[in-house]
């Protein structure tokens, strides 16, 4: 075996220091090669030892062979958002390993597959070389799942170098791979392999980055936004889903089929409580969801920009009909092929507006797993509450990265079903009754649903009356239009209201939502300790806004709106929907690069703003 | 209003109620604003006539449609039933999440030619694989009626359109499309052949699975002059009866007297009887091959086959194969569908 590059000076110089559970490591593979396991065997590793940490992933929209980026945070103070530099460089991948290296500040730490020979490419920077494929071949026989294996021989190594304990380690590992005890016996040789190595020939190197217990991570969970998602349509009692598959979606349905027929099938009969269907596109995933809740189901579908795109015509109609549907929109940068695996907060604009007509909807906006939970409860209960469309507006950060959380809580609310006939309302309103008629002064209509005890009405687009009749005249179609808007006025009740964390004196105010909410609390923190700049946030958690939002602008001399897209979408919301005598108190926070935002670029630009 | 039945079978008593005690008139819809004379009107007709004689409960049918004059019928047939009118093209679509919904329902779904062949193709192609319990009628008149005439793709070549433009691309024939998809019940009339649009829609009636039928339905505003290979004129002339279609429902006696020699019968799913009687060929519509051969022949020599062309009576439907419980999905208490908190507990302790 080759020895370990040493690069003593900088080693020297920077070994008094360590860094102890504050640091980003980034794991540069390509895709394909089965680093997914390792890298999660590490996440969980350093989270079992109760330090902080998220896990993210940048991935190319390709099967195999295209370089891929996983990075972990560990923050001792609970920063989960994403860090931009990187401290602990894992550089496995050919392709990008002299760009990688060349972007790393100096002092930084990089392990790298021996053959590589990158620490010929810089002298400030401390590496570690191994030789993983003579590793590999001592412990790995079969020579076809040496290239898998490999990267268990990199988290050995980590553990070592970052104090990471083996033991949590193995135990990460046999929570991936428990199940097969042949895959789990051979990673292990692996991981321990990796380990000795690095005791043996890494003795002598500085070790400045190191996890030390903590007991920060003690009840908590590790999920993806869309498993939360998943999870949070089975308990909100989803019977029909229909979708199309779509990168950053698709793990939602998916997680959500394997749910469901976990624990919503009967394991003897086979007999389903809920029908999923893979339609044969968005445009179809949409008219079975509308065609399902017209019915009477609770009815849902999951998809990304470009779905939401194809649904567009269908979705006035859902409106103008009153049609319930949820819609899980996970968003990600522009049209296919390029970037849809990078991150975005690019369809909020056009998901407010979506359709032709006379549109507006309801979007709720998590920023949290347990909100990726919660929202989809809320989700069915308002689009059913509102007989509208409703999406969740989710995104790619959310969705697919692993994030740490409180475990959710268990739904006690009833679900609601909204205003449906039942026996005795049916008596209580007679022949009175009009599919689209204001009878409670709250713009919501009551619904009669197919094969229930209300009776039978013809449901089509804009030309109707009151009593659901074909008519095209003008007064018709703007009382039904008025109505419409006061069922909106009524939605700003009942959707999620802002969280507002207020400090006393502060005359900036940010406003954020979604995926941003990390960058921004810990963007907050630096604001307030390296610029003495307070400030007061609120997070909007849907639209149609609540007053409190025009309260909070009214409230501040300067409002920073933080998002992700570059055309200042949630802005442009606000400007069309706040007192016009506002706007100038607006200014934006942008960040459209396809990678998460981090707290950093949030904190220069609102320096530099407030400078000028 | 006609309520004939084939002659061979006895009529629902001569009193004015059907085996519901239910009148013709509760069948009807509201009164419908289609040109005087398109066929569309006819087949509005023969689908009330249809459900009266079959005894449907009409709480539980669900109209739907897309867009078009076709697709406004919904709205004059069967006030009691829910109705549907959704966008162009997406009727299949709309109707399979409802049908999702609600298992114990019986789907109406009425398009038109432009509705199914051009912008709705697509989600045609998919519900005919997925052999939806539906009926699914297209009313086919080889053009756009309610955008005022233009060509459908299943207007014939050379056929002429009023502003006198000559159709120069193949048409579609969605019947053989349909059987080569999957649906189990293929049909083709034309909206002036009472008799025989009635027996038809029957014996779809009691059929389990995606019933396509496909009738040609001039149109009199746009395409109903010489040149048009969907006029009145032409389907007339060139109308080739696959043999006379006969259904006898479950609930009635088959006392009756056919010639076996001369007849096929086949066994509905709800025990109803269907009888073909033959003309000069032997024609068997369980047989693919020779469905599809037939109407190759035909619209080689410029002639519609019309009657049932095909049918697979006990091929497996979409809702079956779903497996869902019993009761419809739309209406299952929470209890069944939100999980117990223990689930909750395990689920989380899985992640931790
Ligand atoms: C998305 C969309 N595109 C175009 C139209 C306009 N449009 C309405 S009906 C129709 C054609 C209908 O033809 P067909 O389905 O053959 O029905 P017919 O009117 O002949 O019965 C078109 C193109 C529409 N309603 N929606
Ligand atoms: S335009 Fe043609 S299809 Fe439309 S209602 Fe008139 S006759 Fe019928």
């Amino acid at each position: 075996m080759s020895s370990p590059s040493v690069s003593a000076a900088p080693a020297e110089s920077l070994s008094s220091h360590h860094v102890v559970n504050d640091f980003s490591i980034s794991v540069a593979t390509v895709n394909g090669s089965g680093s997914q396991t390792a890298n999660l065997v590490l996440l969980r590793a350093i989270f079992q030892m109760g330090v902080p940490i998220s896990g993210k992933n940048m991935f190319p929209s390709n099967i195999a062979g295209l370089p891929t980026w996983y990075t972990i945070r560990v923050n001792h103070k609970g920063y989960i958002g994403r860090k931009r530099d990187v401290d602990f460089l894992v550089a496995m991948n050919a392709e990008t390993a002299r760009e990688d290296v060349m972007s790393l500040a100096p002092g930084r730490v990089v392990l790298y597959d021996a053959p590589l020979k990158l620490s010929e490419l810089r002298d400030d920077l401390i590496f570690y070389s191994v030789p993983f494929d003579e590793i590999v071949r001592d412990v790995c026989p079969n020579a076809k799942l040496r290239r898998l294996v490999k990267n268990m021989i990199y988290d050995g190594v980590l553990s070592h170098l970052l104090s990471i304990d083996l033991g949590e380690m193995v135990k990460a590992l046999s929570a991936q791979l428990g199940r097969k005890p042949k895959a789990m016996a051979l990673n292990q040789t692996a991981l321990e392999a990796g380990a000795k190595y690095a005791q043996e020939h890494f003795a002598d190197i500085a070790h400045p980055y190191r996890i030390q217990r903590m007991n920060k991570t003690e009840g908590q969970i590790l999920v993806d936004g869309n498993a939360a998602a998943a999870m949070g349509c089975m308990f909100a009692g989803c019977t029909v889903v229909a979708w199309y598959p779509i990168t950053p979606s698709s793990s939602l349905p998916e997680s959500l089929i394997s749910y469901m027929r976990k624990y919503r099938m009967d394991q003897e009969t086979g007999k389903a409580t809920f029908a999923i269907v893979q339609a044969e596109d968005e445009i179809a995933a949409l008219g079975m969801v509308m065609g399902a809740s017209w019915a009477g189901a609770r009815a849902m579908t999951s998809t990304s920009g470009p779905g939401v795109s194809l649904m567009s015509e269908l979705a006035g109609l859902a409106y103008y009909a009153e049609v319930p549907a949820v819609v899980f929109d996970i968003q990600r940068v522009g049209p296919s092929t390029g970037l849809p695996t990078r991150t975005a907060q690019s369809d909020i604009l056009s998901t407010a507006v979506h359709s032709h007509g006379d549109t507006k909807h309801v979007l709720l906006l998590p920023a949290s797993m347990a909100e990726c939970f919660d929202m989809a409860g809320d989700a069915f209960d308002l689009s059913e509450r509102l007989q509208t469309i409703v999406y969740v507006m989710s995104d790619l950060d959310l969705g697919m990265n692993t994030w740490m959380s409180e475990p959710f809580t268990y739904p006690t609310k009833p679900l609601d079903r909204g205003k449906v006939l039942d026996e005795a309302k049916t008596r209580e309103l007679g022949a009175s009754w009009g599919r689209y008629k204001d009878e409670d002064g709250d713009g919501i209509p009551w619904r009669s649903v197919p094969d229930g005890p209300g009776p039978a009405y013809f449901t089509r687009g804009s030309g109707h009356n009151a009593m659901a009749q074909y008519s095209e005249r003008a007064e018709d179609y703007v009382s039904n239009l008025d109505r419409l808007a006061k069922k909106y006025e009524t939605a700003k009740g009942l959707v999620p209201q802002p969280i507002e964390d207020s400090v006393a004196g502060a005359k900036v105010g940010i406003i954020a939502y979604g995926s941003s909410h990390w960058a921004v609390e810990e963007s907050r923190d630096q604001l307030r300790d390296t610029s003495a700049l307070p400030t007061s946030y609120l997070r909007v958690r849907a639209y149609p806004f609540p007053d409190s939002v025009e309260d909070f602008v009214r409230r501040h001399d300067r409002v920073y709106v933080v998002e992700q897209n570059r055309d200042a979408q949630m802005l442009s919301l606000c400007r069309m929907d706040l007192d016009p005598a506002l706007q100038t108190r607006l200014r934006s926070v942008l960040h459209y690069s396809g990678l998460p935002i981090d707290a950093g670029s949030i904190t220069e630009s609102i320096v530099a703003q407030e400078k000028s | 209003m006609s309520t004939e039945t084939p002659s061979s079978v006895p009529a629902p008593a001569a009193s004015k109620t059907n085996r519901l005690g239910l009148e013709l008139a509760t069948y009807r819809g509201s009164k419908t604003t289609l040109c005087a004379g398109c066929g569309h009107n006819a087949i509005t007709e023969r689908i009330i006539d249809a459900c009266y004689q079959m005894g449907v409960d009409a709480k539980k049918v669900l109209k739907f449609s897309g867009i078009g004059c076709s697709s406004k019928s919904p709205a004059y047939f069967l006030n009691a039933s829910h109705g549907f009118n959704s966008v162009h093209g997406r009727m299949p679509s709309v109707a399979t999440g409802a049908m999702l919904a609600n298992k114990t329902m019986t789907a109406l779904g009425v398009s038109g030619d432009g509705d199914t062949g051009a912008i709705g193709v697509g989600q045609f192609v998919h519900l005919m694989r997925r052999n939806l319990p539906i009926i699914y009628i297209i009313e086919d008149n080889g053009c756009y009626g309610l955008t005022k005439g233009q060509f459908s793709p299943t207007a014939d070549v050379g056929s002429k359109a009023k502003k006198g433009v000559v159709n120069e691309l193949p048409p579609i024939d969605t019947c053989a499309m349909a059987m080569e998809l999957g649906a189990s019940f293929v049909a083709r009339s034309f909206s002036g052949d009472k008799k025989q649009l009635l027996s038809i829609l029957k014996a779809a009636i009691a059929h389990r699975g995606t019933c396509m039928i496909d009738v040609i339905s001039p149109c009199v505003t746009f395409n109903d002059h010489e040149g048009s290979t969907k006029s009145y004129a032409y389907a007339k002339d060139h109308d080739e009866e696959l043999g006379e279609v006969t259904f006898v429902p479950f609930f009635e006696d088959i006392s009756v007297d056919y010639e076996p020699g001369s007849t096929t019968e086949v066994t509905m799913h709800d025990g109803s009887h269907l009888f073909l009687k033959k003309t000069a060929e032997d024609y068997n519509p369980t047989d693919k091959l020779a469905a599809h051969r037939l109407l190759h022949e035909t619209a080689s020599r410029g002639e519609f086959a019309t009657g049932i062309i095909y049918i697979e009576p006990d091929k497996e439907d979409f809702l079956t194969s779903l497996n869902t419980v019993d009761i419809p999905l739309a209406f299952l208490p929470t209890d069944q569908v939100r999980p117990p908190k223990a689930v909750l507990d395990e689920l989380m302790d899985e992640l931790k």
